[in-house]
């Protein structure tokens, strides 16, 4: 009988071309998950063949499978430990001795296997030409050749799987021979077997590989599992240092050694190589995009490119999806219950809430696509790597890693990123302490939704200097950021795990259109699920931290009797027109919400034929109303000013009822407890609130900004507005407030990446407290410092960047470790 | 002669490891072992990393790293 269920694991090293394989067997039914107790991404798919559901685990990309690594771990443990009922090993066809090396070690690990020979045109466009029957022979394990960026071999790998996995051919795989260490591994055995009951999990063969490895989990397990550990484990140590003293050599590296020795014969055996074997064109490439002057001009273009397609033109794109959305939130208007003169029904001004809310996020869809799209080329091509070779040395200096360019790339290294996909994109940095870093610091660089605030603040308070400040604004985050990183790594990430650098410089392909925009739709597609649903939940908090207690009765009776007022006042002005029987206490409502609704609507027409159809459509809703709008008749002129004049006051009226109830509010009273602190920074409660509200998103900082100085004169930007209303704001204010919003703490979308990329509730509280106590610190010594001094807001920018970048340049001067320090005297003339 | 001090564009046969646990057998994993030849090919503009070419394949490693692999002129 047939089972109906299968788990498999996909295994191979990194750019074998794994993740193509996963792709192009599961589609669009992948998911992520965490292994447990790591930070390592579990991906999960499944496809159907013949019948049977097919669970895929696309374990991490890695050379061997030690336990030196957590990539490597989770590997293990999962082959060990879920039993899945076979792998399907990866392997680069034009590097095939290379992958065997971990072939060998999976099939040590006594897990069934199934070959699947990828990049098969890279290999033969290079003069490979692989006998794969000869190489399944001698490897006793079925391979398939296949090139799974175009599709090629998908149907045979399907069937080899189910072969395999029904058991219908036995497989006899092939094993090294360890030579002169057989012997020490054959005693392990027999011990093993007979001292323990371990067999019956782990094959015994491969323990004692591990073991004479020395390899530190397997230690583990056997003190774990042995009734009597010491003995065995000193006869181990034993066997080790005799091997050494013996043969001259540490047995992890005959052990590697053998491994090498035996897939260099077998690809031998099974590579014919064509004329005119073709020399890698990656080192002649390298020679250009690694040159010294070529290769950091190529990095900068590269990068700059990457902001200009994604950040520039993506906020092209977006004014025509904004409407999209515009429409949706229109429609929700016009689903919701009418407005009242005074009392706006909650669910009315929730939903427009949340319409909004979420608007706001999914406007950065094309930028995400386009900049998902463009990493995903960036990944593929093989230029990645080279990114991290260049700039290794000046990040290292700061305890980063030459793998946290991208991250910062995408979180705002210049202006204008998103921490999101920059935290997100920190797992591929080995070095967990660098990782950490990297993930620590992304949430100070420059995103995206910060830039609405100053370009708000530059234009009211340094407006003469519009170009400086926002150079200052965008290279100031960056001098914060390395010498925190710096800090972080000399203090609390000291002890953290760090990894060697080596690295593969894998050879340059040309992405598949295919890929790319398969790789782009998927993150966008997981970056939406997962945040949407946190951003939403937010939304509904802040609104309900805004709206209640709400106003008091008496305050409620006070707003009443102004309406009234107003109310009859223009009643009695439209009296003895033509109009007074047709606008009466009963409908006025009515007349309102048709006066702003076509107010609007004639807003958005503009003039010529749209504006004509307009009219016509109004006229035919409500003749009298359209005649008052358009001023029509006897006493058209004074009906209209008295109109105007009512819904002005009662525009008016809305927004001193919704001042005092976000004063009233849970926000406000947070905005007022913290004004004795933060008054020393500049920040009054209304900032504070602002403040506060841009947790939830930074964007949201200008909107309730914008919902505090809300005017009655429409058409008054904000700048006015708010020059208006914080009349004592200098610019030193200002520069104050926008030094904290560069440190501001993560909004809530990112500290879930922060969670899920750390695995830690830890690391994302402190990932929210450190930048606010620097931030605080940061504000107040440039506001009180800057005022005790009597400094400009000027004057005071240009101090502070000085500070920073003394700061910057002192914490570059020394080296994270001392192993390393005299690594340095190598003279420069040896390039070429 | 350890591995940092060669200068680009030099062959060299590996002739051991003075390093082992997390960072020798990383070398190991990644095809740095003792009897091949390797070729230094550049180094970072900032000279730090540098990269070479092992048994037809490239890597690059910290000079701070490179120290731990003993090399030989032939």
């Amino acid at each position: 009988m047939r089972a109906q269920k299968r788990l498999i694991a996909l295994a191979g090293q990194p750019n074998s071309g794994k993740s193509t394989v996963f792709n192009t067997l599961t589609g669009a039914t992948q998911h992520v998950a965490n292994y447990p107790g790591v930070t390592v991404d579990k991906m999960t798919g499944w496809y159907r063949h013949d019948g049977t559901r097919v669970e895929v685990v696309d374990l991490p990309g890695t050379y061997s499978l030690t336990s030196y690594s957590p990539e490597e771990r989770v590997s293990r443990d999962f082959i060990l430990h879920e039993t899945p009922s076979l792998a399907v090993n990866v392997l680069d066809a034009s590097n095939l001795k290379r992958s065997l090396y971990l072939t060998f070690q999976l099939i040590e690990m006594g897990i069934l296997l199934v070959l699947d020979l990828n990049m098969m045109d890279v290999a033969e466009k290079r003069g490979v030409e692989i006998d794969a029957h000869r190489l399944s022979e001698r490897l006793g394990v079925p391979a398939v050749p296949t090139t799974m960026k175009k599709g090629r071999g998908k149907k045979e790998l399907l069937d080899a799987i189910a072969t395999v996995a029904e058991g219908k051919e036995p497989l006899r795989p092939a094993r090294i021979d360890y030579v002169e260490m057989e012997p020490p591994f054959r005693t392990i055995e027999a011990r093993l077997a007979s001292e323990t009951a371990l067999a019956e999990c782990y094959p015994l063969r491969w323990l004692a590989i591990k073991l004479m490895e020395g390899d530190r989990e397997v230690k583990r397990l056997i003190r774990e599992s042995h009734p009597d550990p010491d003995p065995f484990m000193k006869l181990v140590e034993q066997l080790r240092a005799d091997f050494e003293t013996r043969h001259q050599k540490a047995p992890e590296m005959h052990i590697a050694h053998r491994r090498y020795q035996a897939a260099g014969e077998i690809s031998r055996s099974c590579i014919k190589p064509r004329a005119g074997l073709k020399y890698p064109l990656s080192d002649r490439v390298d020679r250009f995009v690694c040159h010294r002057f070529l290769g950091p001009t190529i990095l900068v273009a590269v990068i700059w490119l990457l902001y200009y397609l994604s950040i520039v033109q993506g906020y092209n794109v977006t004014n025509y999806t904004w409407p999209v959305l515009a429409k949706i939130r229109s429609l929700t208007e016009s689903l919701m219950p009418a407005p009242g003169f005074l009392d706006i029904p909650l669910i009315r001004s929730f939903s427009l809430w949340f319409v909004d809310s979420i608007n706001a996020l999914l406007n950065y869809v094309p930028i995400f696509f386009i900049l998902f799209g463009l990493i995903a080329i960036l990944e593929d091509s093989g230029y990645m790597p080279r990114m991290a070779f260049m700039v290794d040395r000046f990040f290292s200096r700061f305890g980063l890693h030459g793998q946290s360019t991208l991250p910062m790339v995408l979180g705002g290294i210049y202006v204008g990123g998103c921490a999101v996909p920059g935290v997100m994109s920190c797992k591929g940095i080995p070095d967990e302490r660098s990782r950490l870093a990297t993930i620590l610091i992304i949430p100070i660089l420059n995103c995206l939704a910060k830039v609405p605030l100053y370009v708000l603040l530059i234009n009211i308070y340094f407006a003469a200097y519009k170009a400086w400040a926002m150079f200052f604004i965008s290279t100031i985050s960056l001098l914060m950021v390395l010498p925190v990183a710096k800090l972080l790594t000399l203090t609390v990430l000291k002890k953290k795990e760090t990894a060697p650098f080596i690295m593969e410089m894998p050879s340059y392909h040309i992405p598949s259109l295919r890929a790319v925009l398969g790789r782009a739709v998927q993150r966008v597609w997981l970056f939406l699920r997962k945040i949407t649903t946190i951003v939403a939940a937010v939304a509904v908090i802040i609104f309900v931290l805004m709206q209640f207690p709400g106003l008091s009765k008496e305050r409620m009776a006070f707003f009443e009797t102004k309406k009234a007022t107003a109310v009859s006042a223009f009643l009695k002005r439209i009296q003895n027109t033509a109009y007074a029987g047709v606008i009466t206490a009963d409908n006025i409502m009515d007349f309102i919400n048709y006066w702003n609704a076509y107010k609007d609507a004639r807003l958005q027409a503009g003039g010529g034929a749209k504006a004509q159809a307009l009219n016509k459509t109004y006229k035919r809703k409500n003749p009298e109303f359209f005649s008052i709008v358009r001023r029509q008749g006897a006493n058209g002129k004074t009906v209209y000013r008295a109109a105007r004049g009512l819904v002005r006051t009662r525009q008016q009226l809305l927004m001193d009822m919704k001042n005092e109830r976000i004063n009233q509010s849970f926000l406000g009273r947070m905005g007022k407890g913290l004004e004795p602190l933060t008054q020393w920074a500049g920040f009054n409660w209304r900032v504070n609130v602002a403040l506060l509200s841009a947790f939830a998103a930074k964007e949201s900082s200008v909107a309730t900004l914008g919902a505090l100085y809300e005017s009655d004169v429409s058409g008054e930007t904000l700048e006015q507005r708010m020059a208006k209303g914080e009349a004592d704001f200098t610019p030193l204010h200002a520069l104050a407030l926008m030094l904290f919003m560069v440190l501001y703490p993560p909004c809530l979308a990112t500290v879930i990446a922060v969670k899920v990329q750390t695995g830690s509730v830890k690391w994302m509280l402190f990932s929210m407290i450190h930048p606010m106590v620097l931030g605080v610190v940061v504000a107040i010594l440039v506001f009180s410092g800057g005022s005790a001094l009597g400094l400009s807001g000027l004057q005071a920018m240009a101090g502070f960047y000085g500070l920073a970048l003394a700061a910057t340049l002192f914490m570059g001067f020394f080296k994270n470790d001392i192993r390393s320090a005299n690594t340095i005297k190598k003279g420069g003339n040896g390039h070429v | 002669m350890t591995l940092d001090q060669i200068k680009p564009g030099t062959e060299c046969l590996i002739k051991k490891l003075t390093v082992r646990e997390k960072l020798g057998q990383r070398l190991l994993d990644m095809g740095v072992y003792p009897g091949l030849k390797l070729k230094v090919l550049r180094n970072a503009p900032l000279e730090d990393p540098m990269e070479v070419e092992v048994d037809g394949y490239f890597v690059s490693l910290r000079h701070e790293e490179a120290r731990f692999v003993e090399v030989q002129l032939p």
